[in-house]
């Protein structure tokens, strides 16, 4: 170990945690092309947690919390964000001894600084998701979230994923040293034409911020939650049969994409304040149900495990 | 003789669960070993965040042979009996003896269990001890069903003996027993071997690793202290983060940094609570108690002496800290200009789907506390003014983030919009007692409001039939009724529950329960059971005065069982007086008294309650009671009028002698009829005046 060179922005960080888990024989996987809340929701987490196939892969993954937003002025809250996400199944033995390697190839040199496992065991709510496991603390800072998956859409998992989700912009801050997220160089600051974080998010952090909040048109979203919610159902309903091939098709990925709308429904309703206390808990359970059937679905597929002998 | 050494060496296990963890592998091999037939001299378990670990010294190399004789079916008994014998004891027919019973021959079998060595028998327990251990929450990880608190990456079990030490043959799992170990993560990787408890422990310090977590904690505690000493500074003591700040650590490193100035104005309970509750630092106060600077812990040495951890936890301070101020500017704010955002923002909280919204609830709450406000002597105005604001701060952005802080920030908030010093003083109050030992308010504004936030909780969950059985109590309602318990009891407070309980369920609109509801929590016949429920929480509390059950439910009687002073005053005074020689034989006079009465009322069928005719007495013994009883009835009943119940047990006290003495010399049941009947009229007076203070009948013996 020693002295490790740092990287010099934000997007460094990025590309050096996908060379790293790529060497590490990761698939290194592009985000999702929908709203979600965080890179958990991402199929090739939620999904492929479930069942008996091996699995490694990894990825950026945008993600929007509406109601985390702050104009772009608090030095770390933002409704949009980044997360990187690595799946691994089965949980190799080593998999701490990895991810400390990761923090090396970010310039995080476990020689200087105090690296620590804390526990924070993880549940999702909406994805009738649970695992233990540690927030990873480096001189006091969460860092990292580690997590091994006991159970996703109410179905026990076997075998076990180890699942790490960095908080990139978190992450790239301590290690750029810097105190505003909107100053973080995000590509290199020497550079013909150098961005900071905020060159690129801050005005969509505003703009967003009042849509989130007090522009989104409430009616229309209770209405989207609404169908989304129907389709995912009547996706599933469909027979596994699809007459037109012939072949066994059964839409789990359809379906779970229309229970990730309705997720991020909920949210945007959240932060529009129209969901009271009592309300929320029902809310959440309808889209729990949703992950629940996509999971049971997804599971009589050959992803999920599914054979034709069965 | 051999020594055991165990180690469980796993992914980092929470601090919380440590301790307790490595007792229960202590018990658990223990107990396993001692049942299967060894002996030991001492057990010591250790835990650090990656291990649990434990030594046995002195365990016996094998477990003794045992022989047990059974006896078997009579041998002229039918050939399938003698099968299922020899199949029950595992012999044949030759290994079996003969032997004389009463009722003749018999088989007998003598079963010998040759004794185990020590290895195989650990192998056995320690097998059992990991696949149960019980874990408060327990995982599976990769492709394995084995569970435990984290994946369990090695297990070491060595028996050491003075030729050497050997590794127990074990294999869970995959995971195979042997004699290595790990040392600090970071400061020492790579595995090596130990023979013994003593190396096991020496080569671990070695390796950066203090096994015992007293140890590291006084290492940390000492070391904290001293260089706050050095800097003229003094440590806030706190030993729960202590111990977790050790479970936290294999190589505990303390460092102190300071809090910016930025931030030293904030109030010192929310400069501890960020500071612990996020980052678990230690707060370090100077000689005026306010707090400067803050102490970490780190898990290792660096080169640099730990400047880039400290400064690197000193930026993440500085981020929490500057939330922290950012809302406590927003509060102020909002505190200034009368705190209505906060109030009305209640309206939108609910409390409990049944009993309405938050707001709803303080509007009961501050009609009950005003109306409560006489009687613990407090003004009506500030009471009520009081509870309007007590729970305002549940709005403010400081409570949302460290809901511990409710109350406290209130009182702040309240301070800062200029509110009277007791409005300020219930908002921090109301909430207490919370448990048994925290303490009770006394300022009159701060007791209505508690008084009146409790009753309304309690009202309220008994009108929608929401009340605790058995363990479950989720509104912790046993919590708030000893809490009026304790401020009723502590400020001597004159309170009607039952007139409370009326003016709590018209405030909820909510029909009293009818009369002899069967739910009643203590067997007792009570016309609203809310007021048992608080006589049971009374009986609990009172047992730490060692005030019998027998003695308070002697004194629930009459119509002021609701008035829980003047129930526990005469429970009080009748306790004292039972401990007493005159209250011991007093109960017996009484109890002999009633039965003759009760026999010779229910034999005559009359009720001899006319009075006595002291002219009819033909003995001294009988004068004697009746000289007793004239002073002794007076006495009585100006004590009882005057609340001075230990001068009523006195005034009691007195007729013990004469009452002795007439159970003694003489016959209730005369041959004259008028003078059994004056007799049983005289018992009359002597029951009546002895439960004009509690039922002495149900003082059992």
């Amino acid at each position: 170990m020693g002295i490790t060179d740092t990287p010099r922005s934000f997007q460094e960080i990025i590309l050096r945690l996908q060379s790293y888990w790529a060497t590490k024989g990761c698939a290194v996987l592009q985000p999702y092309d929908m709203e979600v809340g965080a890179g958990t929701f991402h199929p090739a987490t939620t999904l492929r947690a479930l069942g008996p196939n091996a699995w490694a892969a990894a990825y950026v993954q945008p993600s929007r919390r509406p109601t985390d937003g702050r104009y772009g002025e608090n030095p770390n809250r933002l409704q949009h964000y980044y997360q990187y996400q690595v799946l691994i199944k089965p949980s190799p033995p080593d998999l701490q001894e990895l991810y400390l390697g990761s923090l090396q190839a970010i310039g995080i040199d476990a020689e200087l600084h105090d690296i620590r496992f804390v526990e924070d065991d993880w549940e999702s709510p909406t994805l009738g998701a649970w695992g233990l496991g540690w927030e990873v603390w480096c001189d006091g800072m969460e860092v990292s979230q580690f997590t091994y998956f006991q159970q996703v859409g109410g179905h026990d998992c076997h075998p076990v994923s180890g699942e790490l989700t960095y908080g990139l912009e978190r992450l790239a801050m301590y290690v750029l040293g810097a105190d505003h997220v909107m100053d973080m160089p995000f590509n290199d600051p020497s550079a013909p034409i150098p961005l900071t974080y905020g060159d690129v998010f801050r005005q969509t952090e505003e703009e967003y911020a009042r849509w989130n909040f007090d522009t989104a048109d409430t009616a229309v979203l209770l209405r989207h939650f609404e169908e989304a919610e129907a389709h995912c159902s009547e996706i599933l309903s469909k027979p596994a049969e699809d007459p037109k091939t012939g072949k066994r098709i059964v839409m789990a990925h359809p379906a779970y994409d229309q229970c990730i709308k309705a997720s991020h429904i909920f949210n945007l309703l959240d932060a529009r304040g129209v969901i009271s206390v009592t309300e929320r808990q029902a809310y959440i359970g309808r889209v729990r149900a949703l992950a629940k059937a996509c999971a049971d679905a997804f599971l009589t597929t050959r992803a999920g495990g599914w054979t034709d002998a069965a | 003789m051999s020594d055991l050494l165990i180690e469980l060496f796993s992914e980092e296990i929470p601090a919380r669960m440590q301790r307790r963890a490595a007792d229960d592998l202590r018990q658990r091999v223990t107990d396993g070993l001692v049942e299967a037939g060894l002996t030991y001299a001492g057990a010591v378990a250790h835990c650090t965040p990656r291990r649990l670990a434990l030594s046995v010294q002195g365990l016996t190399d094998v477990s003794p042979t045992t022989t047990e004789e059974r006896k078997g079916p009579r041998t002229d008994a039918p050939e399938k009996a003698l099968d299922g014998f020899l199949r029950s004891t595992g012999l044949t027919k030759d290994q079996l003896e003969v032997a004389d019973d009463k009722k003749g021959q018999v088989y007998l079998a003598r079963i010998t269990r040759p004794g185990r060595p020590a290895a195989e028998i650990v192998a056995e327990v320690l097998e059992t001890t990991i696949r149960n251990f019980p874990w408060p929450k327990s995982m599976r990880w990769g492709e394995g069903s084995l569970r435990w608190v984290r994946p369990l990456r090695s297990i070491l079990c060595i028996l050491t003996r003075e030729d050497g030490a050997s590794v127990v043959p074990l294999d869970i799992d995959g995971i195979v027993a042997g004699n290595t170990t790990e040392g600090h993560r970071f400061m020492s990787p790579g595995r090596f071997a130990v023979t013994s408890f003593d190396d096991y422990e020496a080569r671990l310090k070695r390796a950066h690793v203090i096994l015992s977590s007293e140890e590291r904690a006084d290492h940390i505690w000492q070391d904290a202290t001293n260089q706050a000493f050095a800097a003229g500074l003094e440590v806030v003591e706190d030993a729960g983060l202590l111990a977790e700040v050790a479970g936290l650590v294999e190589w505990p490193v303390v460092l102190m940094g300071k809090i910016g100035d930025a931030f030293l104005d904030l109030p010192p309970e929310v400069l501890q609570t960020s500071m612990k509750e996020h980052q678990k630092f230690f707060s370090v106060r100077d000689k005026t108690g306010k707090i400067v600077r803050f102490i970490t812990v780190a898990n290792r040495t660096t080169a640099d002496d730990g400047s880039t951890i400290l400064a690197g936890n000193n930026r993440v301070l500085s981020a929490r800290l500057s939330d922290a101020k950012f809302f406590w500017e927003n509060d102020l704010r909002v505190a200034r200009a009368g705190m209505e955002t906060w109030t009305d923002a209640l309206s939108n909280v609910t409390f409990h789907a049944k009993l309405g919204s938050q707001a709803e609830r303080i509007e009961r709450i501050a009609a009950l506390a005003r109306e409560l406000a006489p009687a613990v002597g407090a003004d009506p105005d500030l009471a009520e003014r009081a509870a309007r604001l007590a729970k305002a701060d549940l709005s403010s952005e400081m409570v949302f983030e460290f809901p511990e802080l409710q109350g406290l920030m209130g009182r702040y908030y309240a301070e800062a919009a200029g509110e009277d010093p007791a409005v300020a003083l219930a908002a921090q109050e109301h909430y207490s007692p919370l448990g048994p030992s925290d303490a009770v308010p006394t300022a009159p504004v701060s007791v209505a409001v508690a008084l009146a936030d409790k009753l309304d909780t309690l009202a309220g969950f008994w009108a929608i039939d929401e009340k605790p059985t058995g363990s479950k109590d989720p509104y912790a309602l046993r919590r708030a009724a000893l809490g009026v318990i304790r401020l009723v009891l502590e400020n001597e407070i004159d309170l009607n529950l039952l007139e409370a309980f009326d003016s709590c369920l018209k405030l909820h609109n909510a029909p009293r329960p009818e009369p002899n509801d069967s739910d009643d929590f203590t067997g007792m016949a009570a016309d609203f059971n809310l007021l048992s429920f608080f006589h049971d929480r009374l009986k609990q509390h009172l047992k730490s005065e060692d005030i019998r059950h027998d003695v308070i439910d002697a004194c629930l009687t009459g119509d002021r069982t609701d008035d829980l002073a003047n129930v526990t005053a005469r429970a009080r005074a009748l306790n004292s007086f039972l401990a007493t020689d005159n209250g011991e034989n007093l109960i017996q006079g009484y109890k002999r008294a009633k039965n003759i009465l009760d026999q010779a009322e229910a034999k005559d069928g009359v009720e001899y309650s006319y009075g006595a005719d002291p002219k009819l007495a033909e003995t001294e013994e009988e004068r004697a009671i009746f000289a007793a009883l004239a002073p002794a009835r007076p006495a009585i009943e100006a004590a009882l009028a005057a609340e001075n119940y230990p001068a009523a047990m006195t005034a009691l006290a007195a007729l013990r002698a004469p009452i002795d003495a007439f159970f003694e010399a003489v016959q209730v049941n005369a041959d004259s009829e008028i003078v059994r009947r004056n007799r049983l009229n005289l018992l009359s007076e002597i029951v009546r005046l002895c439960t004009r203070i509690a039922d002495l009948g149900r003082i059992g013996s």
